[in-house]
């Protein structure tokens, strides 16, 4: 089968998008860059998590960013306790992780086998309780203010990775071979790995069984798939690769706090990114995400601007709609009219494209 | 005689599938229509489309000179076209005097035809004010015809009334149906065939999402070749 | 397979729920005086969360539509009578009539703005996603941040403080037992609005085409019913009542946040889950169900009280997928 047009555009996107993350310390030499490109490949991977269980079998989860927090939890309270060592990191991951299991284990079985849209309200109740705890247990969590620790020596951003005949940190092209460097390509690299993992998972017999169950779920029933093993299985998968996204977040922010980690508001990043990348695609995961990330640092800084110049314009009630805190209202409008319009995002409505019938 | 119904290459699909190819056929007025096919040929979609439940192509269905093609259900049944489905449709919470009413369009009985229910269907006097889930399947099924001529109404939509049923009900469903084919035009679903020759007058069968044959009930119920070969029946 | 006695037995047996839970509730405290006080409490707010939950539950059954923008009214309710009693603050302090009329007008304005909002709702954001569950909780969420926000922009995010008539505050010492006047009047209230549905669904026809339509939407239809005008009814009511809801709610906590809609959701979606979707008698017997958990759990073991909601739930789950008492399907 030749790809039509829009996939290859969305196939030649990605490898822009790849190029750019690659070479991001290089290309954009300031702090806030780095931040946005780390950030831009933790998402990818939390989108692309949450795309398996929402684009893949059609169920809604509101507890995604539970196991994110969980994962980057694990790894905060584990570095804080035991120090900063490789064995912290170890023990802080692999504690996300079985929490997660365990957790989606139980919701999925209570409430997959009951009807598919008991799971939306059972997750979002999950999650608000996995909040409030979070911030009632401050002796462990930190509480609203978090948790702030260090990380490994290598991510340290004194580390020198190598040395110039001055003993100074050696520059490649002017980028300082620090631990900050090493960070970065430790995120990088992870958020590689965890994302290929699941694009192979789409294309396997595995994903195909899921979206049989996605076209027809009581089709796919008679055929003899267990509907229910597959879906709470692909729950779990999904809340693990979120638990690991999580702890990596983590070990790069060097600290967890319920706004990095855990709110709601992450969760209401992860369903627009998805959205207007587009569903079942996880090509839609990486577009979402870097538009999403790109946006939340750089339009709201222009929303900000633009509020300013218009009250001082004069112009009344407008400086009020566009302030950067009413961020979230615009989104929110961009949400249901995305969902009304193009319930395929970006990368579903480009590679429908071009298809030759 | 007038025709009442008139079906025109009428194609119908549910979601990506299509299940109607063009189904061609006309109901007279009076008597009892059957339409015969194996299980899966496109009945049950062929009186849900009748019903407007599913969407049918345009212009492909005419009931008393007007094209119901594309209007709601609602406007449908108000024309005078009543449907019992293949699951009877019995509001199980609802006793049965709840059951009836609702299908009034006044909201109170015309105590006539209400005795002549009774008449047709004593069981239903007997268990008046009972919730219609505890009903045996007779019962139901009784109640569920009876709601679809507690009103006059022009035609009836019936979809396999006798599936499940002990044999003494379902010759008493043969009676009843006989008696308010008086009255109202059924057009009848069934895959019992001694019930439907016992009962029609025209038929049809439909494969495929096609209809294969039209004709006479008469004609077909002599021909066991061709019943043989259309419906699978030996003979 | 169970026998008609049986399910009948059993049908009766879940409304004991909530008087074997007061029984061990009163055996673990061992004080009859804060177990009274509690008991009330944990019924008023049972009853404010029936009035929030009823509408989300009807509307489901009838449509098979999930709202998550079910919370909006809610918010809006407590804020728009917070800010009608606030604006008559006058009247408040101008004798017992004078206080009666604010109330009144209070819980009529939230009551209004909620049929109003529940129209605009029901016909602009839900109407186009009829019978596409993945969509519909989308746009609801969607539908749901906006609102919030909204809230915001016009409330502000500080606390506000809600007043309330002189004759509501106190309490009515009975013994060494205070029972809040408040708490009275809202299961009061509560339980006229059961007592009012009850009547609707089972006295009237509209009643009698709902539960019909709750059963079988397809069967209503063909008996010739224009389901979705019953539907924007259904939805007009159940937002009027999730208004009503938030309002009484706003008077009981006396001051609110934007968050309360969010807060309230949770509980809300645990009421309906427990008590089954579709049903009015199951809604009530799961809002006071969580009611009196939470109010119990809070004064034995306060660190578990959030959790113990979603403990029952999930144990409700196991025991009953469709809830305690599901509408006839």
């Amino acid at each position: 089968m030749k790809d039509s047009f829009g996939t290859v555009t969305v196939k030649a996107t990605m490898l822009v998008i790849a190029a750019l993350l690659l070479f991001a310390p290089f290309l954009f030499q300031d702090i806030r860059a780095l931040e946005v490109a780390a950030r831009i490949c933790i998402f990818i991977v939390l989108v692309a998590s949450f795309d398996l269980l929402i684009g893949y079998t059609g169920i809604v989860s509101f507890a995604h960013t539970m196991f994110f927090g969980f994962g980057a939890y694990g790894s905060a309270i584990a570095l804080k306790q035991m120090g900063p060592g490789w064995d912290a990191v170890a023990a802080g991951t692999i504690a996300g992780i079985a929490v997660s299991l365990v957790v989606a284990t139980a919701i999925g079985l209570v409430s997959l086998r009951v009807k598919a849209i008991f799971f939306a309200m059972i997750t979002l109740a999950a999650a608000s309780v996995v909040l409030v705890l979070a911030s009632q247990l401050s002796q462990v969590t930190g509480g609203e203010d978090g948790i702030t620790y260090r990380t490994p020596e290598l991510f340290k951003t004194a580390t020198k990775l190598a040395v110039d005949e001055d003993g100074k940190v050696l520059r490649w092209f002017g980028v300082k071979l620090n631990g900050k460097l090493a960070a970065y390509y430790f995120v990088f690299a992870t958020s590689l790995l965890l994302f290929l993992l699941m694009l192979r998972i789409t294309v396997s017999p595995f994903g195909t069984v899921l979206k049989a169950i996605r076209e027809n779920e009581a089709r796919a029933e008679a055929i003899g798939y267990r509907v229910v093993a597959y879906r709470t299985f692909v729950f779990c998968l999904s809340a693990v690769v979120a638990s690991l996204a999580g702890s990596v977040y983590a070990i790069w922010l060097k600290y967890t706090g319920p706004d990095t980690a855990l709110s709601f508001a992450i969760m209401i990043d992860i369903l627009l990114m998805v959205v207007i990348g587009g569903m079942g695609t996880m090509w839609g995961a990486v577009i979402g995400a870097v538009l999403m990330v790109m946006a939340q640092y750089y339009l709201r800084d222009l929303m900000g601007a633009a509020s300013e110049a218009v009250a001082s314009v004069g112009v009344p009630f407008l400086p009020e709609l566009l302030a950067p805190d009413r961020w979230l209202l615009w989104l929110g409008v961009i949400f249901i009219l995305l969902v009304y319009f193009f319930p395929r995002g970006i990368a579903g409505t480009l590679m429908a494209k071009g298809i030759r019938k | 005689m007038n025709v009442l119904l008139s079906i025109r290459d009428m194609k119908t699909s549910i979601g990506q599938y299509h299940v109607l190819h063009g189904v061609t056929f006309d109901v007279r007025e009076g008597g009892v229509f059957v339409l015969l096919g194996r299980n899966g040929a496109g009945k049950t979609t062929t009186l849900r489309s009748i019903m407007g439940l599913w969407q049918p192509s345009p212009a492909s269905i005419t009931f008393k000179g007007q094209n119901i093609a594309g209007m709601t259900t609602a406007d449908i049944a108000r024309l005078g076209i009543a449907y019992v489905p293949e699951n009877m449709g019995i509001f199980g919470g609802l006793t049965v005097q709840e059951n009836l009413i609702l299908a009034t369009t006044k909201g109170r009985f015309d105590q006539i035809r209400l005795r002549r229910i009774y008449e047709l269907f004593p069981a239903l006097e007997q268990f008046w004010s009972k919730q219609a889930w505890a009903l045996s399947g007779g019962q139901k099924q009784m109640l569920a015809v009876a709601r679809a001529i507690i009103e006059p109404r022009d035609l009836i939509l019936v979809d396999e009334p006798t599936k499940g049923l002990a044999p003494s009900i379902v010759a008493a469903m043969g009676e009843a149906f006989r008696e308010i084919a008086l009255t109202t035009t059924i057009l009848l679903v069934e895959q019992n065939f001694n019930f439907a020759r016992s009962l029609g007058r025209d038929m049809a069968v439909i494969d495929d999402g096609h209809v294969v044959h039209r004709g006479t009930m008469a004609d077909f119920a002599a021909d066991s070749d061709l019943q043989g070969k259309l419906l699978g029946l030996s003979a | 397979m169970d026998t008609i006695s049986d399910t009948l037995g059993r049908f009766g047996g879940v409304y004991l729920l909530p008087l074997a839970l007061g029984a061990v509730a009163f055996i673990l405290m061992g004080a009859p005086s804060s177990w009274v006080t509690l008991t009330i409490a944990g019924l008023a707010m049972g009853m404010m969360v029936f009035l929030m939950a009823s509408g989300l539950s009807l509307v489901f059954g009838l449509m098979d539509v999930l709202n998550f923008g079910h919370s909006a009214f809610i918010s809006f309710g407590a804020f728009v009578a917070a800010s009608i009693l606030a604006g008559l603050s006058g009247w408040l302090e101008g004798g017992w009539f004078l206080a009666s009329a604010a109330l009144a007008l209070a819980l009529l304005g939230s009551i209004a703005f909620g049929l109003a909002a529940g129209l605009f709702f029901e016909t602009v954001i839900i109407r186009p996603v009829y019978r596409d569950h993945l969509r519909q909780i989308l746009i609801t969420m969607g539908a749901l941040i906006v609102s919030e926000q909204l809230i915001l922009a016009i409330w502000g995010g500080t606390p506000f403080t809600v007043a309330r008539p002189t004759f509501l505050e106190g309490a009515w010492i009975i013994g060494d037992v205070s029972i809040e006047i408040y708490r009275v009047f809202a299961f009061v209230l509560g339980l006229s609005v059961f007592v009012g549905l009850m009547l609707l669904l089972n006295r009237t026809r509209i009643g009698l085409l709902i539960r019909a339509g709750v059963e079988n939407r397809e069967m209503v239809e063909s008996l010739g019913f224009k389901i979705n005008r019953l539907f924007i009814g259904v939805f007009m009511l159940g937002s009027a009542l999730a208004a009503l809801g938030g309002a009484m709610w706003a008077g009981y906590e006396t001051l609110i946040t934007p968050a309360l809609g969010g807060e309230m959701m949770i509980v809300v979606f645990i009421v309906v889950i427990i008590g089954g979707l579709g049903s009015i008698e199951g809604t009530l017997l799961g809002a006071i169900i969580v009611g009196l958990t939470a109010n119990y759990v809070g004064f034995l073991a306060p660190k578990l009280a959030l959790a113990s909601n979603m403990i029952l739930m999930m144990a409700i789950l196991m025991w009953r997928p469709s809830g305690l008492k599901p509408a006839v399907k």
